[in-house]
């Protein structure tokens, strides 16, 4: 069978390639998403901060042989910590101020942290295996799909809406879509906002550095591994709409599945049809397709 | 006749004089070399600060060994893979420090530029770390050398190999660029020439990262090799993923324009059995062993054939001026091309009309983990290829400079 | 600047730019007139931004965009039509800005950080298009610019030629920068840019001095780039790529936003510091930049030129 002279075996399984990478796009987005929607702040230091997941991993394994599901959990609290210690030194200062200088502050982040991460480990990379229990595939039939790779799926997605689940449905979140909408009642009301948005912080990079650890045995581990990554990550987000949580995950699996498509009518274009889909969302649709009208 | 014999003599004694001066027919007394590569960037592996050590460990052997009668000085920039700064800053050591030479000059766009500055301003380019044939052919110069490899070497050599050895079908994943899209053109009529197919090729976007939907078309496609025309990450994760999806070792992977720093990255378990074809590798001989070991004893890792092309070009230069007992560009130029290159780099190298640098090619296929003794083992040779043969012949050439 | 509408101050003003303006002229028998006119271009191609960010409030993250093409379409005019260099650097600008009216009509409807994504998209879809077409050479570059002869009379290999092109380039845009700033229209981007619905409810219509403002700015930065082009005798790549785009927000706050002169003086600062460094610190230029960029952020947001004036400012209440 054919659809579009494409044989479906090849669409079939292009789409099932678009999922994986779509869930790597939701994990990451949603980070994002969560920062802008409580800190106000656009985090470009997120690529950054998901090649130090990767990289923790790797150091790990190599030099402590801490294996893979330690690292997973382990990386993430790491780099979250670090994501802590930036938030109280530097990015606090800048709440009041325009969304400009929170990007352009991270932006300086990504640059330093890169370069030192290139300057120790060279550029051409690591190479990270996949864990023992994961190696090896099953034959769908239309395609070869790596066990690895279906892990990706179920981490990615069972992280996503399990994080979903606590903004929505939990008393923190309540607190947390709370002091999104206006922090200054929240305060008064007795909760300490400024913990919150350290927390918030912390957790979104934490969840960029466990997107890094999922993708360790995928992509050679390299310092520049994210500084491309960051402006579809970012495309995504604003897809979505800034700041919205279910908006960042839907869109994030939604494009990796256009994009797989793409891959298989116009593969030149696959870099590019983020930013086309872009345009026309916000054209039609201001505040992106799950966004709040300002 | 009095008169006559009295302007020859004194012809004779301004000669003389000339001669005399030989020792500082050197320009500011100096020859500066410029080592302009990529610091920071992608190709920072393959040569950066690994370039800038050969260049000075070539000085330095060069006066312990040669005992020059002038000064050499080595200057180093990062032209972070941007044409208009390394255009730029190689003007700067042209016209105000001097310098005699710009060397290394990775990556294509940045090659082409300073080529052009180089002619300009009368100077020599000596090129280890670009890759495109465009250099020695629509875009070639008097002033410029192509030392280490080129797409076609590294295309004919592999594609030629693989296909001889049974590979007869192949689909290409090209990085979506003009260098990409030049490797497989070269791959592509090497297959064909060789009794091969081509089934088929995919662009992907440059730089890309997951690769495993044009991998997925290359699969579909039935071929018995998949030829990777890109280069540095992009290769290095089209191979790990590969192996991921299960394509090798069913289909075969043939990667065009790959290093040492690729195979170390990725380790030995995923690349294992891939044919690839290098100028270098450290472990051939006791000579390059030698010079190898020196290099890793600073630079903590094996040379890359960049790093090693970049000392011998720089040494041969170096020989050129004092066996011409001049740094004049025109001077230089044809004493380098009448010499012979005898190093541990190459044998009876030469450098044509073109500026294409010929020597030996070696065929290589990575080792199994298993027949890995010792760090860095990771070649078997499986084939020297003549320097007759690796390159792309003259009669060729589309380089205005080869008289026909 | 409520300063400047006194009399000495002006005059002052007029000072500063005079002697400014004479150093410029004999700045190429000083300094490395390549690299000056490096500088300018970056200037010129930050000023540009700054029109846009600082005065109206728009902050463009496609900039490369009208830089890049300009550049290519001036090479390509040069190289392959033949023309001489003016009508070159005349075809980048108004390319650049009928490129900038596109981008403009798309991306004014919407504000902030929206306005910043859709001008980022669209330059993305500029560099794609770049890539592709065969005519600008792609990963290669347009390489093997001629300078040529400006009217067809002075030869512009030479380099003291090329500056004086250069500054005269500079010095006309950085006019026109500076004329619209202190136009009757420069005051109304002023109203926008610090009370939007104030504007609208006098009567103005806001859209329409945005896309002009647009318009002005990409056919500047679109000069900008066509110059470049002139200079180093190529157009790449990395003038259409983000990262260019990002940079001219970091020249212009680092010398300071909103600030006439501080593009100029971020521009120049970062193209010195990367042409110094490239050969002292090698792989470590861009953790200093990076380091910039932060303490920048955290410690002096008003930029240089703004610093000083406030430095000033307070000496003058005192």
């Amino acid at each position: 069978m054919e659809i579009f002279g494409v044989p479906s075996a090849l669409l079939g399984s292009q789409l099932l390639v678009g999922l994986i990478n779509g869930s790597f796009y939701a994990v990451l987005s949603l980070g994002l998403a969560i920062i802008f929607g409580l800190l106000n702040i656009i985090n470009f230091a997120h690529g950054a901060q998901y090649m130090m997941g990767a990289f923790i991993a790797w150091l790990a394994l190599t030099k402590l042989n801490i294996n893979y599901w330690v690292a997973l959990i382990a990386a993430p609290v790491l780099v979250g910590l670090f994501g802590v210690i930036l938030e109280r030194t530097m990015l606090r200062k800048l709440y009041k101020l325009d969304h400009l200088y929170g990007l352009l502050l991270t932006f300086g982040l990504a640059l330093i942290i890169e370069g030192i991460f290139r300057d120790q480990f060279g550029i051409s990379g690591e190479s990270y295996e996949v864990p023992e229990a994961l190696a090896g595939g099953v034959n769908l039939g239309f395609m070869f799909l790596p066990i690895y790779r279906a892990w990706v799926i179920v981490a990615s997605l069972t992280v996503c809406f399990g994080t979903w689940y606590m903004i929505e449905k939990t008393r923190l979140g309540a607190y947390l879509r709370a002091g999104t909408e206006n922090s200054q009642i929240v305060q008064a009301l007795g909760i300490n906002v400024p913990l919150l948005i350290t927390f918030t912080y912390g957790y979104g990079v934490a969840l960029a550095a466990f997107a890094g650890v999922l993708a360790a045995p995928i992509f050679q581990v390299n310092p520049l591994m994210g500084s491309n990554l960051i402006i579809v990550v970012f495309a995504v987000v604003v897809i979505g709409g800034m700041g919205s949580i279910l908006g960042s995950i839907v869109t994030g699996i939604g494009l990796g599945l256009i994009e797989g498509l793409t891959r298989v009518f116009y593969p030149e274009a696959s870099a590019v049809v983020v930013f086309v889909i872009m345009v026309i969302v916000l054209l039609l649709r201001p505040a992106g397709l799950f966004g709040k009208a300002a | 006749m009095t008169v006559k014999k009295l302007i020859s003599v004194a012809c004779t004694a301004a000669l003389a004089t000339l001669s005399a001066g030989a020792q500082a027919q050197i320009s500011g007394g100096v020859v500066k070399i410029g080592v302009l590569t990529d610091l920071s960037g992608t190709y920072s592996d393959l040569a950066g600060s690994g370039a800038v050590l050969a260049t000075k460990m070539a000085v330095e052997d060069f006066i312990a060994k040669e005992k020059p009668n002038f000064k050499i000085e080595v200057v180093s920039a990062d032209h972070q893979n941007k044409a208009d700064i390394a255009s730029n800053k190689a003007r700067e050591w042209f016209e105000r420090e001097g310098v005699d030479t710009a060397t290394e000059l990775v990556t294509t766009s940045v090659a082409l530029a300073v080529m052009k500055v180089a002619k300009e301003k009368e100077r020599i380019a000596l090129m280890s770390g670009p890759a495109s044939t465009p250099i020695t052919n629509e875009q070639c110069n008097d002033v410029t050398v192509h030392y280490t490899y080129d797409t076609y070497a590294l295309a004919n050599g592999t594609a030629r190999a693989v296909t001889k050895q049974g590979g007869r079908s192949w689909f290409f994943l090209t990085a979506d660029y003009a260098f990409g899209q030049a490797l497989e053109k070269d791959a592509a009529a090497v297959v064909t020439a060789n009794g091969g197919k081509v089934l088929g090729s995919v662009r992907h976007p440059f730089p890309g990262s997951d690769f495993s939907s044009f991998l997925l078309k290359a699969q579909s496609s039935g071929a018995q090799v998949i030829g990777l025309a890109n280069a540095g990450a992009d290769t290095t994760n089209a191979i790990k993923q590969a192996a991921e999806f299960g394509i090798t070792p069913t289909q075969s992977l043939a990667g065009l324009l790959m290093f040492i720093t690729d195979i170390h990255s990725l380790g030995l378990r995923t690349t294992q059995g891939m044919y690839l074809t290098e100028g270098f590798y450290w472990d051939l001989n006791d000579e390059t062993r030698a010079w190898s070991k020196r290099f890793f004893g600073v630079q903590k890792k094996m040379p890359t054939m960049v790093q090693a092309g970049q000392y011998s070009s720089v040494y041969h230069y170096l020989s050129a001026i004092k066996a011409a007992g001049t740094d004049d560009t025109k001077k230089v130029m044809t004493q380098m091309k009448k010499m012979p290159i005898n190093d541990f780099f190459a044998k009876n190298g030469t450098i044509r009309e073109d500026g294409r640098m010929v020597h030996d090619m070696y065929l290589m296929q990575v080792k199994k983990p298993s027949e890995s003794k010792y760090p860095w083992d990771y070649y078997n040779v499986r084939q020297t290829i003549p320097a007759a043969e690796a390159f792309q012949p003259l009669s060729q050439s589309r380089c205005p400079l080869v008289k026909k | 600047m409520s300063t400047a509408s006194q009399p000495t101050a002006l005059i002052k003003t007029e000072v500063l730019y005079s002697g400014l303006f004479i150093l410029g002229l004999i700045a190429p028998f000083a300094i490395y007139p390549t690299f000056l006119m490096k500088l300018f271009c970056f200037a010129l191609f930050a000023s540009a931004f700054n029109l846009l960010l600082g005065f109206a409030g728009l902050l463009s993250f496609g900039h490369a965009a009208f830089l890049g093409t300009a550049g290519y379409v001036c090479g390509l005019m040069v190289r392959d039509v033949g023309v001489t260099p003016e009508i070159g650097i005349l075809a980048g600008t108004v390319c650049a800005g009928l490129l900038g009216w596109v981008f403009g009509i798309l991306a004014i409807r919407r504000t902030g950080i929206y306005f910043a994504m859709i001008t980022l998209a669209l330059a993305q879809m500029v560099y794609f298009v770049v890539l592709q077409i065969k005519a600008t050479g792609g990963e290669d570059g347009l390489q093997g610019v001629p300078r040529g002869h400006l009217f067809g009379l002075i030869d512009l290999s030479d380099n003291i030629a090329m500056y004086y092109l250069v500054y005269a380039v500079f010095s006309i845009g950085f006019f026109i920068i500076y004329r619209t700033i202190h136009s009757p229209f420069g005051q109304i981007l002023k109203a926008i840019r610090e009370n939007e619905p104030r504007a609208i409810s006098l009567g103005y219509d806001v859209n329409k001095f945005k896309l002009m403002a647009f318009v002005i700015s990409a056919s500047l930065a679109g000069l900008a780039g066509a110059t470049k082009t002139l200079i180093f005798q190529l157009a790449s790549l990395s003038d259409v790529h983000w990262h260019t785009s990002g940079e001219v927000v970091l020249m212009t706050l680092l010398g300071g936003l909103g600030t006439i002169l501080g593009p100029a003086v971020g521009s120049a600062t970062i193209v010195t510091l990367q042409n110094e460094l490239a050969d002292k610190v090698g792989s470590w230029v861009t953790v200093i930049m990076g380091t910039i960029f932060v303490v920048c952020v955290l410690a002096f947001r008003r930029g240089i030129v703004g610093e000083i004036q406030a430095l000033i400012q307070r000496a003058g209440i005192r």
